[in-house]
């Protein structure tokens, strides 16, 4: 138990074997595809109890997003931390490029109830995490063994919309969907998002490909609250965003890429992620500037959770743990450069790292005033909202 | 009774291949296409046939771009590769396969990284049009990167060597002394290339253009990094639909509908240009 059970490249095969194996079968069977509904663990489960039982096995899969973590020279000082102190050796795989192209590599391995491989994964709040709580894909945390979690989260990691109690998600970072732009290619500071939206800049406007970005830009850039927002606001969102497709406003919709381009100077002004703008300022490209419109913004949560069939559950949960401490969120949150869940790890990145910078950037450690302004995405709940919502943007993003 | 039942069990390798590879897979898209529900409740077969002219009316203009595109970057890849086989072919000499290596060589460098290259050639503020700026020839708001020609530009540079390939192997194999002949009965250097060595080249130029055009039309890459909001190609709406969505009988109706307007063309194509003419000239 203390080895992994699958690598990466087998849960790859694994996936793609198991969809080609399941579509076949059932194909010849039912004529059908099974759906995900009530693949994932039996309702009302005693997990206290599974959590009884389990022990911790010295070894930890950890499958995250790239850039995510504290590095120095290829190597990851929080975890190297963690391995000392605790024993439990962590194989650490940024392999999460994007939320729903991930899922559809575990979707088919977790519906057919077997492992994926890693005993904790980090994935955005969306559909997809939607998803894998519905189906009851997750384990849910034993909160008795995360002291520090308890003790240190801000409200950025317990005020969930979509995991109220926390039931499955700690907040590994968080971070603001709001607007960039490129100093020299504006006419003065940009405060309102109507700036998106402003012919002056027709061909220089970057979007983001992600319906749910580009949906909820329309419904602020409209003044609606995203999270109470009905269909009849997102038709309206729709048709302001056609509206600029069609002006030509658009350059591109599109993925992590728009920071290259901002970069480049191809664009003017752009949606953006609070993190990539920060890293932009320290490598060279002061003259980019990140701003939270007075229209308010979206604030997300990348959300660390374990997966049902996990091998190493109490070594995900000991991880958990420990990157709540704020010495070691002080590390991880001093390089990344998102928002941070425990508020307690600024003075520690202020005085013991000395690194002002970060410490006193509202985009890692915003008030609680700031926070108050930051907004939720629609809650797509059904599969039937769901799509819904992509019926309406995917249109607009591949015309 | 051993020798009638040989030439099965020789063939019965590949017919399995074939089997396990193309027909099944082909069966599954079928029945997967004609299906309704989603991926939460399953997918059922309902004989669905309404998902195709559906789709079709819905993705038309992608599915009409897809042809235009790859279209055109197969006539730009001929007409470039063209000549540069040719000189290689003929005036080569001893350096041959150093000239066919050096063709490859940019071809060894992944795909993707070759087309990130493209961006980063063609950015606004770059080596091209940064220089066509300064100098005023362009205007400050020109760009190609999020137009169709930034498209058609990778789907163009990719193909380059697959086109290249099939017209050397068949301009190489031209019996110099046909051409010669020609000279010997005054027929002038056009009227040589136009009546002796295109003819002869026609099947490199046949398989060159099978070989570009159906990648190229379902290609989705180059229309992703290179693209702009109204660029998008029938690849890409396969790719969303079926990954992002996980609408797979949408996503199935469409591949099968680009296999099927793929074989059409095929079909008529061989039948115009393709093997008669071959075969009248090799």
């Amino acid at each position: 138990m203390t080895q992994p059970r699958y690598s990466r490249r087998q849960v790859m095969k694994g996936a793609a074997g198991a969809a080609l194996s399941l579509s076949l079968a059932q194909l010849i069977a039912a004529c059908g595809l099974p759906g995900t509904r009530d693949t994932g663990w039996e309702a009302g489960y005693d997990w206290d109890a599974w959590w009884k039982k389990q022990k911790q096995n010295g070894h930890l899969n950890f499958a995250s997003w790239p850039l995510y973590i504290d590095t120095e020279g290829g190597k990851h000082p929080s975890l190297q931390k963690f391995t000392k102190e605790t024993g439990i050796d962590v194989t650490y795989s940024p392999v999460i490029q994007d939320n729903a192209a991930f899922f559809s590599q575990i979707s088919p391995v977790l519906q057919n109830g077997q492992s994926i491989g890693y005993d904790l994964i980090v994935m955005s709040n969306g559909w997809q995490l939607t998803q894998l709580m519905q189906n009851r894909w997750l384990i849910p945390l034993d909160h008795s063994r995360l002291p520090n979690f308890e003790k240190y989260a801000g409200t950025v990691a317990t005020d969930l919309a979509y995991d109220p109690h926390n039931t499955y998600c700690a907040v590994w970072q968080a971070g603001v969907t709001a607007i960039a732009y490129d100093e020299k290619q504006v006419d003065g500071p940009i405060d309102s998002i109507e700036a998106l939206f402003d012919p002056k800049y027709k061909g220089k406007v970057g979007m983001l490909s992600d319906p749910d970005e580009l949906g909820t830009a329309g419904l602020i850039a409209l003044g609606i609250d995203p999270q109470t927002s009905t269909y009849s606001d997102w038709k309206k969102a729709a048709a302001l965003l056609t509206k600029q497709r069609d002006q030509g406003i658009v350059r591109q919709y599109y993925d992590n890429s728009y920071i290259k381009a901002l970069e480049d100077g191809d664009l003017a002004i752009t949606q953006a992620y609070s993190g990539d703008v920060f890293q932009a300022n320290n490598s060279g490209y002061p003259n980019l500037k990140f701003v939270i419109p007075k229209e308010g913004a979206v604030l997300w949560r990348d959300n660390s959770v374990i997966p049902y069939h996990a091998a190493n559950p109490v070594d995900a949960l000991e991880w958990i743990n420990f990157y709540y401490e704020p010495e070691i969120q002080a590390l991880i949150a001093d390089w990344v450069n998102y928002v941070s869940p425990v508020p307690a790890a600024k003075p520690i990145i202020a005085n013991q790292l000395d690194d002002p910078t970060v410490a006193n950037s509202p985009l890692v450690f915003p008030s609680e005033a700031e926070l108050a302004r930051l907004k939720e995405y629609p809650l797509t709940e059904t599969i039937k909202t769901h799509e819904q919502w992509v019926g309406l943007f995917d249109p607009i993003i591949q015309s | 009774m051993k020798s009638r039942l040989a030439p099965y069990l020789q063939t019965a390798p590949s017919m399995l291949w074939l089997g396990l590879f193309f027909i099944v897979p082909l069966v599954a898209i079928v029945s997967i296409s004609l299906m309704t529900g989603n991926s939460i409740d399953g997918y059922n077969l309902t004989w669905n046939f309404s998902v195709f002219p559906d789709a079709l009316d819905q993705y038309s203009p992608q599915l009409g771009r897809s042809f235009l595109y790859g279209g055109i970057s197969t006539l730009l890849a001929l007409v470039a590769m063209y000549p540069v086989a040719y000189w290689i072919a003929f005036h080569g000499g001893r350096r041959k396969s150093l000239f066919l290596f050096l063709l490859l060589l940019p071809f060894l460098v992944s795909f993707i990284i070759r087309i990130l290259t493209w961006q980063f050639i063609l950015s606004d503020e770059g080596i091209v049009l940064g220089t066509l700026k300064d100098i005023g020839i362009l205007g400050e708001n020109a760009h190609i990167l999020s137009t169709p020609a930034a498209v058609v530009t990778g789907l163009t540079y990719d193909a380059l060597p697959w086109m290249a390939l099939p017209i050397y192997v068949a301009l190489e194999k031209i019996d110099r002394d046909l051409v010669e002949a020609a000279g010997d009965l005054y027929a002038s250097g056009y009227q040589q290339f136009r009546r002796i060595i295109v003819p002869l080249s026609a099947p490199g130029i046949y398989a060159g253009i099978l070989l570009v055009g159906i990648s190229n039309i379902g290609d989705y890459l180059s229309a992703q990094i290179l693209g702009g909001p109204s660029t998008t190609m029938i690849g890409n709406i396969i790719q969303t639909q079926y990954v992002q969505n996980g609408d797979f009988p949408v996503a199935s109706a469409l591949s099968l509908m680009l296999m099927m307007a793929l074989l059409l063309c095929v079909f008529v194509y061989a039948w115009v240009f393709g093997t008669r003419t071959i075969q009248e000239y090799a």
